[in-house]
């Protein structure tokens, strides 16, 4: 049997994951990280982005997060995300008319907050699109 | 009859109040077990948020957070988590016995105490009883979210930061069951490390971006988790409580009610009693 590390997901209002997997693919504040057992105590930012673990069996599961942080031990991998979903509840739509509505926000700049704003927003809604995008991959293949 | 009228009334009346706190009983309980639910959700990341904290505090870093060194204690804030309404027994009195308490031991050491308030109750009791109130918020409803609590927590975190406190504890009900609900005083800065023998040799993360940035925000999160899962629970707490507090009402109620009801009865006995032997007594003298 490959090695596996302990990994939980937790956000503020539930628990998302929790099981041994053999890797996990986050979205660091530097750039993506695969993270495999044994790995070096590790702690980082999130960006918004999906989170992709590899189980036991090979099969994947992907989780998307909108930002957080994630500490990493060797036996131990904890992701703390500000809110965490299920990657199918992710809705391309809605995720569509955010990315649409902030892309608007941006052109028109009306202040400086609102740009900041809606930066934010597009951020989001870009990796909420990459989650699903990472998903119909996965069903494609 | 003219007999016990007033008595009736009183039946009555009492039955209606009854009626009251049975339905007050019946939408606690139901709230109680949403709140509960809440409760747990929260916990895993409460939890494991501590533990990070934990481990963190015994990193052998070269950065060292204010947050986790203890100062001289000049001055403290406290963060009490009260509940908006009333009607839910010794619950909140209880917890401002226990904040007072410890507000006290402070005091006689010279130490000066900043509040910070949550929950309408709290409010209104440290408005009569006096202190130093910096912060307050109420009205958070059922359904708030940890975004609500974000500017009443900042408030005591800067007052930390710029040296204005040395010490920041919570002050909340713990939910222990549904009868018990323990007032607890929680430490939250300066944090304490766990103690665990594993973690003794000298190791540190790696950080990414940087130290300074990635502690800033995880801990000020981690206050913020700390305080609002001190909430959700004062919030269970709160339900647990009116329940309780509604059922012994409505028992009692039940009683006082059995009680009227037995000097209604002897006295609609007496009065018939008396009718029927001023008739008999009528009927023998003619």
């Amino acid at each position: 049997m490959a090695m596996t590390v302990h990994c939980d997901i937790v956000s503020a209002e539930e628990k998302i994951f929790s099981g041994l997997v053999e890797m996990v693919i986050v979205a660091g504040a530097l750039g993506d990280l695969g993270i495999t057992p044994g790995h070096t105590p590790l702690l980082t930012e999130l960006k918004p982005g999906p989170i992709r673990l590899i189980l036991q069996n090979g099969e994947e599961e992907i989780f998307y997060a909108s930002g957080g942080f994630v500490e990493v031990q060797p036996h131990l991998v904890s992701v703390l995300s500000d809110t965490a979903l299920r990657a199918d509840d992710v809705n391309e739509a809605a995720a569509l008319e955010a990315k649409k509505l902030a892309e608007q926000a941006m052109s028109e700049q009306n202040s400086e907050i609102d740009h900041a704003m809606a930066s934010i927003q597009l951020a989001e809604a870009v990796a909420q699109l990459r989650t699903l995008n990472s998903i119909r991959k996965k069903m494609g293949k | 009859m003219a007999v016990g009228k007033e008595i009736r009334t009183q039946i009555s009346s009492i039955k209606s109040t009854q009626k009251i706190t049975s339905a007050m009983q019946l939408v606690a309980a139901s709230k109680m077990r949403k709140a509960q639910d809440r409760m747990e959700l929260g916990r895993p990341y409460a939890e494991r948020i501590r533990q990070v904290v934990g481990h963190l505090a015994n990193a052998t870093s070269e950065f060292r957070h204010q947050y986790l060194e203890a100062r001289d204690i000049k001055r403290v804030g406290f963060i009490i988590v009260s509940t908006d309404r009333g009607l839910c027994g010794g619950l909140n009195i209880n917890l401002f016995k226990t904040a007072l308490k410890a507000a006290k031991e402070y005091n006689d050491q010279g130490v000066e105490v900043d509040l910070c308030l949550i929950g309408a109750k709290a409010a209104s009791f440290f408005k009569s009883v006096g202190g130093n109130v910096v912060a307050a918020k109420s009205n958070l409803g059922d359904d708030f979210s940890a975004n609500d609590l974000i500017g009443t927590v900042k408030v005591m975190l800067d007052a930390f930061d710029e040296g204005t406190i040395d010490h920041l504890a919570v002050v909340y009900n713990e939910f222990v069951n549904t009868m018990t609900q323990q007032p607890t005083v929680q430490q939250l800065l300066p944090l304490k490390p766990e103690e665990n023998d594993e973690m003794s040799s000298h190791w540190d993360y790696i950080y990414e971006p940087d130290d300074a940035t990635l502690l800033e925000g995880l801990l000020t999160r981690f206050i913020e988790s700390q305080v609002y899962q001190g909430v959700v629970e004062n919030n269970a707490c709160e339900q647990a409580a009116r329940m309780i507090a509604m059922k012994s009402a409505t028992d009692n109620a039940g009683d006082m009610i059995d009680g009227l009801q037995l000097i209604y009865n002897k006295a609609r006995q007496a009065a018939i009693t008396q009718e029927l032997s001023e008739i008999v007594s009528g009927a023998a003298a003619v």
